[in-house]
Formats: structure tokens, sequence, C-alpha cells
């Protein structure tokens, strides 16, 4: 069974991106087709006084110009964040009003304020420019210190202090003893920069209104169509959800961005029901920058202590998060649930105590990127656990080793129990293949070239599989987060899967038809898999947070349960055996011990003539399923990154990256490394070249290829990347989730290794060469005032 | 104005604005959708097609300049449509893709840069495909298995 669980099977969908026969939402053209441009907000902070939309509606192709107050008196609703938090006094969250498109202030430079709709792009475009705006400036804060503090300017009247929530994690008191009587106490400030998401395609959007039928269509760039139709439907009151598809067809990469419903797709539909075109609008990057939701922006201060043998006694950790100018749809759930939960890492911690402030500046709002909430825990305890080790001058592998988890389930004092996982065997993998033994003998050599060589570790555990509905739900979560599947076995015995999952990279088209193929012994080119169309599949949630295997697949096994109840029950018929006998394998159904059989097609046929089937029994043979997880599942793994400083510039080169990854059952090992790959490249981007930067006016000084570093491949090595793989005990195929954990698990190891060359431990991230630089004069000074 | 090329072995003319970029002039006008636009900077090269043989990025070229000349989009590499250049075909035995979106850059770069160390009689070695590979950026992969299928697809387009 050579397309089954385990087979490296090429991918299905690569035939049509490789011959570029893809079709992504800016390639699809509608009849009548106009086009938007957004007129959005220079400043930063600014009251609009007066909006002057004469000059624009003059240019010839220009349909019309929109804007917020019109927008609101149409009924259209706020975005709104989908996750309450409560804060540690019991209030609600403070969430400011966000219109798609600006009625009074604006409150970061991108901000909507009107739409443009004309003939062409570059009409638009040049209408959009024509557009006068008269503001009335305010102040500005960009950072969550300078927000927080007194007298700063304030964004949102029903947010006092630009606080959004104050909300807390453990018990205090317990971990503050702990800490008072510890051995040794580690205190760190730790800072996670902000990134810009940056899929390679564009976020673009395509709404029709058909007022004949009073129907919606909507192409867009979503990593979850369902989702965007329910937020559309039941909060912005674009259309009731039978009234609007919602279609996203091939999507360029997400990584989180295109997880949330815009401004710009409700502005469009809008629009496209007020002018009655079909109403095209396609981002380009700097618009990227200045607009899809951005991610991390923690500032914290960290505690972690150990009694005499290194055994962790308590952990403490106070977080700024910056949510930016308003809060997006999970904005609230990244520094809360998905982050605090995961303080306790890989060790066993009895006592933990984290306190979040959120806070409003005049940023892009941040939402869950990559990771979202765990690669800013991991980074905290990655980066306290390595230094902890050289201040007691242990192994930090040792150190690691000690206060591992062992045994499992394993409750943490932050909600997350562990369900399984062999963190050892990740350890020793790692270190065999890094050949950590030789590296001292790597580091002489490396020294003898001039270079300064370091190594460091992250052990890395994260959660996907969100989650189980209720848990969620009892968290603050506004939706259930299963998912939904359905297996269409057509007369002819070929296979279609609508699965609510969503795939913009991962391959689903391939992994979803191997567990297929696996369970009906079919080729995988006899099984199409079907998603991102509302009318076509019957619901779903979505792909992000790693999900799509352990939540999506799951439901595509609950509905092959069922498929094959009724497969068997047929045949039983037809051969005239008991259903207890009836075995599948290899395409046919058969049963056991003798050699009497019906193909797989036939079994088919079968069900759509009904012309022999049971009595009673409704002919066809189609199945869905809902399926709600039991539990989060915890990917885990050892993360050893190499690197080698150039100490004259600063330049520092990964010589080495090894992953060891517990993801549970990989269906398809050529797309887990591929998205390991990926994730590793986002997290060595993080750690030593991205970063988005903000004047103090609230400028966005890095909104462009030529200022905002993305890794290219000149900077990043081959990863070296090997499994150790314990089984989920959650879910049917024992799944764990691989989408994150490269860009979780690297950063630590990354700036872990950099600061073991450098003999400096205080560098942040991005570590530049001219940071790298700066952190060795440092020590130079401190060594020459010694 | 009135630009004519020819575009994958066909010749075309279509009348646009003066201000066309090819990009637009090859994806909104000739309605060939393979090559992509990903930054406003020519940094990414998801529109990178050969013009006379050179690879370009086609965003940075108005359509006015390639007037006459012999453009190849991805649509228009294989030598049919039942055909599969072997730059395409290792992309997708190596998994150098996930998303697809900078794919058709990618591919167009990679047989560019193979055919001009070929040609030289240069060896192209790891280290020249990740400088080579300057102009193109991906989000999805880390480049890792786009280095192993331009590797893979050079060694495949010697034997062709």
């Amino acid at each position: 069974m050579s397309e089954g669980i385990g087979a490296r099977v090429l991918r299905k969908e690569d035939k049509r991106f490789i011959t570029g026969k893809g079709r992504y939402t800016d390639d699809i053209v509608e009849a009548n087709q106009a086009y938007a441009a957004f007129v959005r907000s220079p400043h930063a902070h600014a009251r609009i006084i007066a909006i002057d939309t004469s000059a624009a509606m003059a240019i010839e192709g220009v349909e019309t110009v929109l804007m917020g107050p019109e927008l609101v008196a149409d009924g259209i609703g706020n975005i709104i964040c989908g996750w309450g938090v409560t804060s540690k006094d019991g209030s609600a969250m403070n969430m400011g009003a966000w219109s798609a498109l600006a009625t009074d202030k604006v409150r970061y430079v991108g901000d909507a304020v009107a739409i443009v709709v004309a003939d062409s792009k570059s009409i638009a475009k040049l209408a959009a420019e024509a557009v006068v705006v008269t503001y009335e400036e305010l102040p500005v804060v960009v950072g969550s210190f300078q927000a927080l503090a007194k007298g700063a300017p304030q964004l949102h009247d029903n947010a006092p202090g630009n606080l959004i929530f104050d909300w807390e994690i453990g018990d205090l008191a317990p971990t503050d003893a702990a800490l008072a009587t510890a051995a040794h106490v580690t205190e760190m400030d730790i800072t996670n920069n902000r990134l810009a998401p940056n899929p390679m395609e564009p976020r673009s959007a395509i709404a029709t209104f058909n007022e004949a039928e009073d129907h919606y269509t909507l192409y867009t760039t979503s990593q979850n169509p369902h989702v965007a139709r329910l937020v559309l439907s039941a909060f912005y009151n674009v259309a009731p959800e039978h009234k609007l598809r919602v279609i996203a067809p091939d999507v360029g990469g997400g990584f989180g961005s295109k997880i949330y419903i815009y401004p710009e797709e409700i502005a469009c539909l809008w629009a496209a029901m007020k002018s009655g075109r079909s109403i095209k609008w396609t981002s380009d990057r700097t618009e990227a920058f200045l607009t899809d939701a951005h991610g991390r922006d923690h500032v914290s201060t960290a505690k972690i202590g150990f009694d005499k043998d290194g055994m962790i006694v308590g952990l403490k950790v106070d977080t700024k998060a910056n949510l930016g100018a308003y809060m997006s749809l999970f904005s609230s759930a990244v520094p809360t649930y998905l982050y605090a939960t995961l303080l306790s890492g890989q060790y066993n911690i009895a006592n933990i105590y984290c306190n979040v402030q959120a806070v409003y500046t005049n940023t892009v709002p941040v939402d869950a990127y990559r990771g979202a909430g765990r690669p800013e825990a991991c980074y905290v305890i990655e980066r306290l656990m390595e230094t902890a080790a050289r201040e007691m001058g242990m192994d930090p592998s040792e150190l690691r080793a000690k206060n591992f988890v062992t045994s499992f389930p394993h409750q943490t004092p932050v909600i997350m129990a562990y369900d399984s996982g062999d963190f050892a065997a990740n350890q020793k993998q790692a270190q065999d293949a890094a050949d950590v033994a030789g590296f001292a003998a790597r580091k002489a050599e490396a020294a003898s070239r001039g270079k300064l060589r370091g190594l460091g570790y992250s052990n890395y555990i994260e959660a996907c599989g969100i989650a189980p509905s209720a848990a969620v739900g009892s968290l603050g979560a506004g939706v259930g987060l299963w998912e939904s599947a359905e297996v269409r076995v057509n007369p002819v015995g070929t296979i279609e899967i609508l699965t609510g999952s969503h795939s913009h990279g991962q391959g689903h088209e391939t992994t979803f038809a191997q567990i297929v193929a696996e369970r009906f012994g079919l080729p995988t080119e006899n099984i199409q898999i079907v998603h991102g169309d509302t009318d076509k599949v019957q619901f779903g949630m979505g792909t992000y947070g790693s999900r799509s295997g352990a939540v999506g697949m799951s439901a595509i096994v609950k509905a092959m349960d069922k498929v094959e109840a009724k497969v068997k029950k047929i045949a039983a018929h037809v051969l005239e055996a008991g259903e207890d006998d009836i075995v599948i394998e290899g395409g046919a159904v058969k049963v056991a011990g003798t050699d009497k059989q019906m193909l797989w097609h036939e079994v088919g046929l079968a069900a759509y003539t009904a012309h022999n089937i049971p009595a009673g029994m409704e002919p066809g043979l189609k199945e869905s399923a809902f399926y709600d997880p039991t539990n989060f599942t915890f990917p885990a793994g050892c993360y050893i990154c190499e690197v080698e400083v150039d100490p004259d510039t600063g330049v520092t080169e990964v010589v080495q990256f090894v992953a060891s990854d517990d993801f549970g059952t990989i269906i398809n090992p050529m797309i887990v490394e591929g998205q390991v790959h990926g994730g590793i490249a986002q997290g060595i981007g993080q750690a030593m070249l991205e970063n988005v930067v903000y004047d103090d006016a609230g400028q966005q000084l890095s909104a462009s290829y030529m200022d905002y570093t993305m890794p290219r491949a000149d900077d990043l090595p081959n990863y070296s990347v090997h499994h150790a793989s314990t089984t989920c005990p959650g879910n049917p195929l024992g799944m764990k989730g691989c989408g994150e954990a490269g860009a979780i698990g690297s950063p630590p190891a990354v700036i872990n290794a950099i600061t073991d060359a450098i003999g400096n431990n205080n560098l942040s991230m991005p570590a530049t060469p001219a940071a790298v630089w700066t952190a060795l004069q440092d020590v130079r000074s401190k060594l020459a005032a010694e | 104005m009135k630009i004519a090329m020819i575009v994958n072995s066909k010749s075309v003319s279509r009348e646009v604005s003066d201000n066309t970029l090819l990009v637009e002039y090859i994806r909104d006008h000739l309605r060939l959708t393979g090559t992509h636009v990903g930054c406003d900077t020519s940094q990414c090269g998801a529109c990178v097609v050969h013009v006379d043989g050179q690879a370009i990025k086609s965003c940075t070229m108005l359509a006015a300049s390639a007037e006459g000349a012999t453009v190849t989009t991805v649509e228009g590499l294989a030598k049919s449509k039942d055909d599969l250049h072997p730059m395409q075909v290792a992309f997708k035995e190596n998994h150098g893709l996930q998303c697809g979106f900078c794919t058709p850059g990618m591919i167009m770069t990679a047989t560019d840069m193979v055919a001009r160390y070929q040609a030289q009689g240069k060896e192209i070695t790891e280290d020249a495909i990740r400088h080579e590979l300057e102009g193109n950026i991906c989000r999805c992969t880390g480049y890792h298995n786009i280095v192993k299928s331009i590797a893979d697809g050079a060694s495949k387009m010697t034997t062709v």
C-alpha cells in the first residue's frame, strides 16, 4: 500500500501550480468587473474633520466613493473580537469600536476611511489619492509601556489607560513564596518582536451582489470561508448566511493573517450592493504591511527559581501585549489562553503565575501569526532555561532533562493537561543528529579561523488541535472549534471528500486523500478533496493552529466510519453473509475467509441503483460527520541551532539546524518535513532578520520588502529534520499537528546559540549583524574594564 | 497604444494604455494568470518571465518595452501541454512548493539560472543556487526543497 498513511506521496495539487494554472482570487475576473481602492489614513491618530470626494468623483471611470457614516447608517456592524477575556477583577475586556470605514477617528496609519470604486485599478488608485480628507492630528502612542503610562494619548473612550484587559493565570502567593526560597533565581527582560506575516499572495477579495436573487458572492483569500460567512452575517449584517456564498479558492499562504475578516471584504460587499458592480480589491505589499494583522509584540519580565539540585520551584511572568489600534478576531486569546497556558514548557513546575496586560496603541492590530502565543511562551521559558543553566554552571540540556515531565497525563498549573510525549527521546535524537559531542572541536576549529561558534537548545511544547468546543467556550471563545467532513462515494466508486479545513499550502488534497486510500484500499487518484466553498461544504471552522490533521482529518475518519458501516451492510446483504464477516481490503469488499466479494465500485453502484439493498435502507452512499476534539494535542520536540559569528562584523551564519519533533502519527513525511522547514525559516527570520519598526509618530518604517527583511535563500541553512513520535491518545489517527512547531521552537534555539557564541546574554531579536556586533563590543568593553 | 509581441510562441497584440506594465499585459490583457504579483518593489520575484531568453521581473518592465519581444511565461515553459519542463517536474518531485504562489517565478528564475551556468560550463552549486535566488522570496518552504529542486532540475536539464 504505497499511498496510505506514512507514504511520501507526491502532491496531487502540484501540477496546477507548476504550470501556472492555480486559481487565486486575483486571477478571477467577474463580468462588469469594477475595482476598489481604499483611502487610508496617513496619520497614526487623528480626528476626521471633513472628506471632500468631489475631485475624485469627477475623474472619468469612477463609479462611487463611499464612506463610514453611510456604512454605519446602512446597519453594517462593527468589527469584533470573537473571544472574550475577563480581567482579574472580573470585568469584561474593553473592546473599542472598529468600523470597517472610519467614522470619526483614525487610529493607525492605514486605517480605512473611504472606498473608491472605479472601472480599473489605476483609476481607482488615482481617485483614492484625489479624495481630500481634512484631519486634526492627535497625539500618538506606539509602545505598550508608553500606552500604559499616565497621561498617554487615549485611543478608545471605553478603554481607560488604553488597557484592554488585565488578566492572570496561576497562583500568585505560592509562586512568590517558592521564588523567595529558591536557591537560584534567574530573572530576565524578554521582548518578542513584532512581525508582519507576509504570505506571498497579498489579500484579495471579489464581491458580487445579485440584486434579482438578493444574494452575495465573495471570493476571498481566507483560511476559513465558513467562519468568514458566519461573522459577515451574524456580526457585520452584510447578508444572512443563506444569501452569502464565500469562496476561498487557491490561497497563497496564510500563516494566520488570513483567518480574520478585514474591513476591506466588508466594504467591498457593501459597496457591491450599493453600486451594483462586482468589486475586486487586491492589496499591494505596502498595504499588506499596513493592514494585515501583525504578530507577537510582547514585552515581558520573567523569573524562574530552582532548588539547590536544579529543580524548578516556580515561574513568574509579567507580560505586556500590544494589540494595536483595534481588537482583531482572536487577538485576545493569543496573549492569554494560547500563551500563558504553555509557560510550563516541557517541565514539571509546581508554581506558575502570569499576569498579562493587553494594550491599545496606534499600530496595526495584532493577532495570531504562525504559532500564536506559543512562540512567545516558548521563547520565555527556553531563554530562561538556557540562561539559568549558564548562571548555575550546568549543561543546558541536563538542566532541562532533569526537569522534564516524564509521566502522562500531566496536569500543569496553567490549564493544559499534557497527554503524551517523550521529551528525552527527542532531545537524544537531536543531540545525536547535531553531533553535540563534537561541538567543542568544531568551536575550536572555528576559533582558529577567527570565528565564534555557539550552540543553543530549545525544547518546545505547544498546543494544537484546537479545540474542545465546551472547553474553549468556558474560556471565552465565541465559536465551537470542531470540524466537519462529508464523504461522498459516487456510483462509480470514486470518492469526494468535502472538508471544512482549508488548504493554503498544506497539501490537504494529498494527505486527506491518503487517509481515505488507506481506509478503503483505493488509489488516491480516485479521491478528490473539495474545500473552500460555503455552497459545497456543509460547514467548517477552517485551518489555523495546526488543526487540520488532528481535527479536520478526524472528522473525515468519523464520516468514513459511517460509510464503512453502510458498505458492510450492503455487501453483507448482496453476498448473503453476516455483516461482521465483511472486510474491506485492496479496493474490494470481501466475505472473510471466502472468495466471495464485491469490488468497491460495485458496492457504490448497488447503493445508488438501490435495486438490491437491505429493506428499509436509504439509497446512496454519502455520510457526514462533525468531530469535536476531546483535548488539545501537544506537539513537542528539541531543536538545536549552531551558529558561527564573525566578530569583526557581527554577521552570523546558521551553520546547522537540527529538529527532532514529536507530531504523533505522520500521514506524509515529505509534507510534514516541508512544514517544519518553513516554520524554522520563519523562526530564524524572527530571530535574526524580521522586525516591524514604528517611529514615534506611528509611521511604519518597515512597510516594504526594501525595509522589512524577509528571509532569502542565502540567509538560511538546510535543515536536519527528524521525528521521534508518541501517539496522541486524543484522536482517532493519533495526530498532534506540525504546521507551527518550526516557528515556535526555533527562535530561542537561535538566540541561545548566538548568545553562547558571543558570551553576552543581553541580545534581543532580531539579532542583526549590528545588534550582534554591538553586543560583542559590550563584552569587550567589560573585559577591557576588568 | 497597440503592443505586439510573441508570448509562449504565439503572436499577440493588444491595445493598452502606455503605462501598462508587462505583468499587467500578461495577466490582465492576455489572461495568463500564472505570473503573479507579490510586492511593489521588485523584490519578491513572483512575476519573473523570460524576455528574449532572459529572466526579468515583469512588474518592472513596461509592456511597451517588450514590443516585438519573445516572451515565455510559466504557461509556455513545457514543450507541449501534455509535457512538463524538467524543472517543473523537479519542483514536484522534491516538494519544492507549498502554496504555489511564488512557484512560477521560482521556476522561471531556476530555468534561467541553470541555462546561464550550463552555457558558461559552470557547475551550479548549492551556494550558487542560494545566491541566485536573492530576487525570489518564498514564505512557505524555507527554501530547503526549492534549492534541492533546482539542483535536481539542473541535472535533468543537462540530459534533455
